[in-house]
């Protein structure tokens, strides 16, 4: 599989990523070298078998809908890069007209 | 004897009975800290006078009612992924090198509540993805057997303290192999427990269908101690298993494998296997036939594909999981962006390294449209194959042992370059992880130069005392725990 520059830039932003000129060509090469290993997984085939998301059999957990004890205001910016008042200060995202 | 060379339940003997004092030990532990680890580099942060304070605390009360618990006073060190209320938590990445946790790990509160005392927290590669420590924003740790080795990965400041004798025991998280090679690179003990047996919530996910958290230790009755401590349900994490948790030391009493039946796989002594480490691996296996086990040939046909299905599903939940690094409520945020993609963009390539970009990047890419199906759900579906082989071969036997890595510990850059060759330095330990299964890594030997060899124990979902009672009548008859590295 290979994958071109423009995928790899395609994929960063999906993933929110910035990456430098030289980070889109090392990946394109890396990712394309993976890639190949992975298709190694068609040599098997998979009809009619089912997926596996969860190991030991697992079905949703459910707890009553209770007030508990929960971190502070405080407890919870303390690692905020930026506060106003109580809350996280971030960036406009919104567009004046 | 030093105290810095006792095991866990040997140190634990003499606290209890009053030979000495929480002080001493910390005092130990720092000294030898001291002196070895400017060369090893195990800690991200060292917490030894935080620890002191404590041990204090604990002799002057213990003088009036001496109650201990089975790791009161214990020095123990804490992979940096694994939350510790008001002790910065990093995962080695720039991300979270100031991020302090508001509260601890449920692990990390099972230990606190027996007043055990945190003695550093060890270095990891970035967000436990890697197979070395180089991946570590803050460099790689050494390995104590050879300083110019890796002390394996993610959990290699670990399993290189408890080698170096930097702490008496301590905790790593094992996804694709975390626990169990830096273990077997670094010759001590470490077990991977059964998906669900440990809960994870305060362990930073990197892969929530993979990640466990175990325990590294310097012999296997410890890793049965601090495994008993940190098993069992916690409702704070869903995927926790209600499965009674039984006291693991029991299973240590029996000293034979009478009516054990061991499988032995094909396909894990094939080419790329280090003839040095078949030939320990093998002589073990031999070892545990003269202790009463009944050896059988196994097949795990669908071994090969493991690697294949972990960087597809793991990279695929780590970018996920790591989406959360956005630069708003904690951690990193890039100075001077100019909107909110702005910000998200540039501190993800701030604060995270190569090798995470790489997984996100690998992540994102398997679930995008119009690739989901052909990554993404054709890797759970061969997953569902390797979970099958192994069923079937636990029908014909009671534990399996392979080795645990294809080679001996590797030099530091010697794949720092190459994803690919890193990524299949994991090949022995991955699909135990893809079948949830709990397996202990184990010294069974050295190389001509002298560095570890591990093998691997594998059980039955929630059978730990199985795999813990063949590795600890393994280990009984050798005397591979007794060597030590030779730093100082």
């Amino acid at each position: 599989m290979k994958i071109t520059r423009e995928q790899v830039e395609h994929v960063a932003l999906l993933a929110r990523l910035r990456l430098t000129d030289e980070e889109k060509d090392v990946f394109a090469k890396q990712l394309s070298q993976i890639l190949d290993h992975v298709e190694h997984l068609n040599r098997y085939d998979t009809t009619g078998v089912e997926p596996t998301a969860t190991v030991i059999g697992q079905v949703n957990v459910f707890r009553e809908d209770e007030v508990r004890p929960s971190l502070t205001v405080e407890q919870a910016l303390a690692n905020a890069p930026d506060r106003e008042g109580d809350g996280f200060h971030v960036p406009k995202i919104i567009e004046e007209r | 004897m030093a105290l810095h060379k006792l095991t866990l339940f040997e140190l634990q003997r003499k606290f209890a009975a009053g030979e000495v004092s929480a002080a001493e030990i910390v005092r130990a532990y720092g000294l030898r800290i001291g002196q070895v680890e400017p060369k090893v580099r195990a800690f991200v942060n060292q917490t030894r006078d935080q620890a002191m304070a404590q041990a204090v605390e604990l002799d002057r009360r213990l003088k009036q009612w001496r109650k201990t618990e089975p790791l009161m006073g214990m020095p123990i060190a804490i992979k940096d992924n694994i939350c510790t209320e008001g002790v910065p938590t990093t995962c080695s990445s720039r991300m979270l090198q100031h991020f302090v946790p508001p509260y601890d790990a449920t692990v990390v509160a099972k230990l606190r509540k027996q007043e055990y005392l945190l003695i550093g927290k060890t270095n990891l590669d970035e967000f436990a993805m890697g197979s070395s420590t180089e991946h570590s924003a803050f460099g790689p740790s050494r390995n104590p057997w050879n300083l110019g080795c890796v002390p394996g990965g993610s959990s290699g400041g670990s399993a290189a303290a408890v080698a170096a004798d930097e702490c008496v025991a301590a905790l790593g998280s094992d996804t694709g192999g975390s626990i169990r090679q830096p273990a077997a690179f670094c010759g001590v003990v470490g077990l991977k427990p059964t998906y669900g047996r440990v809960s994870r919530y305060g362990l930073v996910a990197f892969a929530s269908s993979l990640d466990q958290i175990g325990p590294i230790t310097k012999d296997v009755r410890d890793a049965a101690l601090l495994l008993g401590v940190i098993a069992g349900h916690d409702p704070m994490d869903s995927t926790s298993a209600d499965v009674p948790v039984p006291d693991y030391t029991k299973a240590l009493v029996k000293k034979h494998l009478r009516k054990l039946r061991v499988g032995v796989p094909r396909e894990f002594f094939t080419e790329g296997l280090d003839p040095e480490v078949e030939q320990a691996v093998t002589a073990a296996i031999s070892e545990l036939k003269i202790l009463g086990a009944e050896i059988k040939d196994i097949e795990l046909p669908r071994t090969d594909a493991a690697v294949a299905v972990y960087y597809v599903l793991a990279t695929a939940e780590a970018s996920s999981n790591l989406a959360r690094f956005d630069g708003v409520k904690f951690g990193l945020r890039a100075k001077e962006a100019k909107d909110l993609l702005d910000l998200y963009m540039k501190t993800r390539q701030e604060g995270f390294g190569p090798e995470v970009k790489r997984r996100i990047m690998l992540g994102t890419y398997v679930l995008s449209a119009g690739y989901y199906d052909a990554y993404y759900g054709k890797a759970q579906a061969v997953r569902t194959l390797v979970c099958q082989d192994f069923e079937t071969a636990f029908k014909e036997v009671d534990v399996i042992v392979t080795p645990a890595t294809p080679t001996p510990a590797f030099k530091l850059g010697e794949k720092s370059e190459d994803p690919l060759q890193m990524y299949l330095s994991d090949i022995f330990t991955i699909s135990v992880n893809l079948a949830g299964l709990p397996a202990i890594a184990l010294p069974c030997g050295f190389s001509k130069t002298g560095l570890p060899i591990g093998m691997q124990v594998i059980g039955r979902a929630f059978e730990e005392e199985t795999i813990l009672r063949v590795a600890h009548a393994y280990e009984q008859t050798t005397q591979w725990r007794l060597n030590k590295p030779p730093i100082r």
